[in-house]
């Protein structure tokens, strides 16, 4: 069989491509250019390029403040969204119940409502249940937002699965348990690592729903919200740069795993006799 | 400098492969073809799997280009036009229909897009469905339609256009054995029907010889041979030829003075020069002494049954003549055999071949 | 195969929660829409006022035209930027293409905090733009309209949405069958024919989802107009954010937000059956 069609030849288009792709990145760029810039953000070209932004940017107490808070609310947002998504996933998997159409759009709703309703919405609940703005609120509402992707990518997983494996672990004695634990969960482990990096990253960004659920601590979006009421200073860029690292690095480690892991099951499946 | 038009090699050719030579990376998947095909012929090109015939399909339909080596289709240069300019036409091995269009519409894509004129080509679509019984189809789509339904609109859509050549890119490989039957002979009505030149690119050597005015054997992106399918089967060129149509013995053994004795068997007259040969005799050629009447120049050898296979009318018999030497045999079915027997074969059914 | 034990213990979690956190929560806000406020207190008394004052209220019936339309080109913009992209990766990219496919996604993964204040500090009069602008001597003072604009907010959330339209058209293109391409050719169809009889028609359902997920992120969008958008780019949800803070009303915001969610709900539906339709499988 022949291999892939010869590519043809399309200057036109090319250069489209090339320039959508400097406009999606060119704004990160001059971003990382100018917090190495002295004198601030704004003219052209930056000249007397320093750390100094950076320096000030790791005495700033307040910031990393602000980075333990969203560590912590993503981390818990994180296991919260995995643990309830992880069940959701299996009820629209397995289960039939009353509502289950509903059930799974409601579920969905979060992904694509603007923020503000979500973050009104429960902020709404909040003040009628009694509950206070604060980062304990923040994590709710990330946690219960966030479950639709949990479930998503964990549902695609389950039906990627195959099922005869259960029935197999069954089959030799296993009971339900144990057959969750043992074999539907390292089925689940691409899901579940995938769902979790991704959970993990939008609470760190997460800035419409946080914006109302709020109260005296801040969350790293929100801190960096707030000092962009007060002005620009190129700390923010410097900021702004070490959170476009950590993301990159964070998809360098992502694909990584990815390909290793696939790589590893390709190699266990042809080692097996 | 290329000309780009000059008169055909030889009057009634449609169709001239020069020197065409394919590479995909480190792969030569085509080495120096030459073929012509003459006009209203039915050609096939067989191979197995990776011998490059659907490569040079592809070739002449214009999806890829040829590393080196020229295609003249009817005294013009056809290498160096794009697929829609080209006067061929293909009828793809899983179909390709258009799954947002009707069968209709699949079948009056390629008039369509050269601006013909409407109620032309309704005729035409009409015709075409009609030709290929599918015009109650007319409105379906194509995901609501059978293998077999299918591959008849791909067949429609392709030659409602008219095209001097049709390529047949394995397109009964995905149907049943009957269905598939059917459609070769009804395939090969059509070409008949039609004078469209037809070529053919299968695995399958029935297949071949059922459909093929002449068959173009490929192996290893090479031509091993081209003939009839007649010719190819009773004069095969090469022990792969002999071996890949049909079935065969290889007998080997050193020509001395005309004839030859391979392992147990003695051949008397045999062509060609003194050497090392190798000699094709059909299964169906060996006689059981029992049938025959014996002339003096038969080669005859005994041998024990091992193996007897029932095909209904034939019988299959694996002869083991000794020192490793084994045998097929094809006779008229007559029950169980066992034991020592004795065969024999005309030395005009011993083929030399070359390696 | 699954006991009852087993799916009770796996749904019922799930929908106790989300029954609390979500469901009651959008009914509580649906509840406030129809309730009025007092003397910096909301009273829970059932009328349609706020409904009337949205509609009937040149001032917030302004905005929310303004809003579609800055919606609106949006999701034009990123349509135009994001098809011809993916198209290139789809069919012109080779061997290439897994590595620029990453590169699209990238910028996905970080902040949109991060993406808007880029924008903030290019366009601004001593922003970046502008001295490069000057630099190159094409102009010789700041271009005003550059921030705090539409304009402004257009940028900033095409920039931001280009990738996600990208996605689902990418996906879509990839999905189409190469012998389809090669069939349409064989048939005498040139580049341009085939992407309008065949690709264009085959990647609908993912250009309609990119399309719908553009518009509606957008509509709700409030924090690109307090970055960018200044006093004429206010968009619906700014209105809602200050009816929740300053100017205390808080069930006309929930009007407002329930009509936000009307609109976004009527156009996810609509999207689903259209893409259903033209799906042809």
């Amino acid at each position: 069989m022949s291999s892939c069609a010869p590519v043809r030849r399309a200057p036109l288009l090319v250069i489209y491509a090339a320039l959508v792709f400097a406009f999606i990145y060119l704004p990160i760029v001059v971003l990382i250019l100018y917090s190495f810039n002295r004198d601030g953000v704004g003219g052209f070209p930056p000249r007397h390029l320093t750390l100094d932004w950076y320096r000030r940017l790791f005495a700033d107490g307040p910031i990393w403040d602000a980075v333990l808070n969203s560590l912590i609310v993503a981390a818990g947002s994180v296991v919260l969204s995995l643990t309830l998504g992880l069940l959701a996933a299996l009820a629209l998997d397995r289960a039939t119940f009353p509502g289950k159409a509903l059930f799974r759009r409601l579920v969905l709703l979060p992904l694509i409502l603007p923020g503000i309703i979500t973050g009104l919405s429960l902020l709404m609940f909040a003040v009628i249940a009694g509950f206070q703005r604060s980062l304990t609120l923040v994590f709710f509402g990330h946690g219960t937002a966030l479950i639709s992707v949990a479930t998503t990518e964990i549902f695609a997983g389950l039906q990627k699965m195959d099922h005869a494996q259960e029935e197999a672990s069954l089959d030799l004695g296993a009971t339900p348990w144990q057959t969750f634990w043992r074999v539907t969960l390292p089925n689940l482990r691409l899901s579940l690592i995938a769902a979790g990096l991704l959970i993990f990253t939008l609470s760190m960004d997460e800035l419409a729903v946080t914006y109302f659920l709020i109260g005296s601590e801040n969350t790293l979006p929100q801190e960096i919200w707030g000092r962009l009421r007060r002005g620009i200073t190129p700390e923010i860029n410097a900021v702004s740069s070490l959170i476009f690292a950590v993301s990159v690095a964070l998809i360098i480690i992502w694909y990584r795993m990815r390909t290793r892991g696939l790589g590893a099951d390709a190699q266990e499946l042809l080692e097996r006799p | 400098m290329n000309a780009q038009r000059e008169g055909s090699a030889t009057p009634g050719t449609l169709l001239e492969v020069r020197g065409v030579a394919k590479r995909f990376g480190a792969r030569d998947v085509l080495k120096n073809i030459s073929l012509n095909i003459a006009s209203g012929e039915f050609l096939t090109l067989l191979g197995e799997s990776g011998s490059g015939k659907t490569t040079l399909l592809r070739l002449i339909a214009g999806f890829e280009q040829p590393t080196s080596g020229e295609i003249w289709m009817s005294g013009e240069r056809l290498d160096t036009l794009p697929p829609f300019k080209r006067r061929v036409n293909t009828v793809f091995q899983h179909y390709a229909l258009f799954p947002h269009l009707s069968v209709r519409e699949n079948v009056a894509y390629g008039l369509r897009v050269k601006k013909t004129l409407a109620n032309e080509i309704d005729g035409r679509v009409e015709e075409a469905l009609r030709m290929v019984k599918m015009q109650e189809y007319a409105d379906s789509r194509p995901s609501k339609l059978s293998g077999g339904q299918q591959q008849r609109v791909a067949l429609a859509r392709a030659l409602v256009n008219r095209p001097q050549l049709l390529l047949l890119d394995e397109p009964l490989s995905a149907l049943d054995a009957n269905l598939r039957k059917e459609m070769q002979r009804e395939l090969k009505a059509l070409q008949r029907e039609l004078g469209i030149t037809f070529l053919f690119v299968t695995h399958d050597q029935e297949e071949a010889m059922a459909l093929s005015d002449r068959i173009a054997l490929l192996r290893d992106g090479a031509l091993e041979q081209v003939a009839s399918a007649r010719e190819i089967y009773a004069h095969p060129a090469t022990a792969y030829t002999a071996q890949f149509i049909g079935q065969t013995n290889l007998l080997r053994g050193e020509v001395r003075g005309g004839s030859t004795t391979c392992g147990a068997i003695r051949i008397l007259s045999v062509p060609g020069p003194d050497g090392p040969a190798i000699f094709s005799v059909r299964p169906e050629c060996i006689k059981h002494c029992m049938d025959a009447s014996m002339q003096i120049q038969y080669a005859r050898f005994k041998g024990t049954i091992r193996q007897q296979t029932y095909a209904g009318a034939t019988e299959l018999l694996e002869v083991d003549c000794g020192n490793g030497q084994v045998l097929r045999v094809r006779i008229s079915a007559r029950g169980p055999m066992s034991g020592e027997h004795e065969f024999a074969f005309s030395s005009e059914d011993a083929i030399r071949v070359r390696e | 195969m699954y006991s009852r034990a087993y799916k009770s213990i796996v749904s019922l979690p799930p929908l106790l929660w989300v029954g609390l956190f979500l469901l009651l929560p959008y009914a509580l806000m649906l509840a406030h829409s129809f309730w009025a406020v007092h003397e910096g207190f909301v009273v829970h008394e059932w009328n349609l006022r706020n409904y009337h004052t949205l509609f009937s209220n040149p001032v917030y019936a302004g905005v929310l035209f303004r809003t579609m339309r800055i919606a609106a080109s949006v999701t034009l913009c990123s349509l135009l930027l994001g098809y011809p992209l993916a198209y290139y990766l789809s069919f012109h990219a080779g061997v290439r293409k897994d590595l620029l496919y990453q590169l699209v996604i990238v910028p996905l993964w970080v902040s949109y905090l991060v993406r808007g204040y880029a924008w903030k500090t290019i366009l601004g009069s001593e922003g970046v733009l502008n001295g490069f602008l000057q630099y190159l001597h094409l102009t010789h003072e700041p271009v005003a309209f550059l921030l705090y604009s539409p304009f402004a907010v257009v940028l900033m959330l095409t920039h931001i949405y280009t990738p996600f339209v990208f996605l689902p058209i990418y996906a879509a293109l990839e999905h189409i069958p190469r012998p389809l391409i090669e069939a349409s050719q064989d048939l005498g169809a040139g580049s341009a024919q085939t992407f309008l009889r065949v690709i264009l028609p085959l990647s609908t359902p993912g250009l309609l989802a990119g399309a719908t997920f553009a518009f509606v992120l957008s509509l709700g969008d409030f924090l690109a107009p307090l970055l960018v958008g200044g006093a004429s780019g206010t968009m619906i949800a700014n209105v809602v954010q200050s009816l929740f803070g300053a100017a205390y009303d808080w069930p006309l915001g929930a009007a407002i937000s329930v009509c936000i969610l009307i609109i976004t709900i009527s156009l996810l539906v609509l999207s689903e059956r259209l893409e259903k339709r033209w799906s042809f499988k």
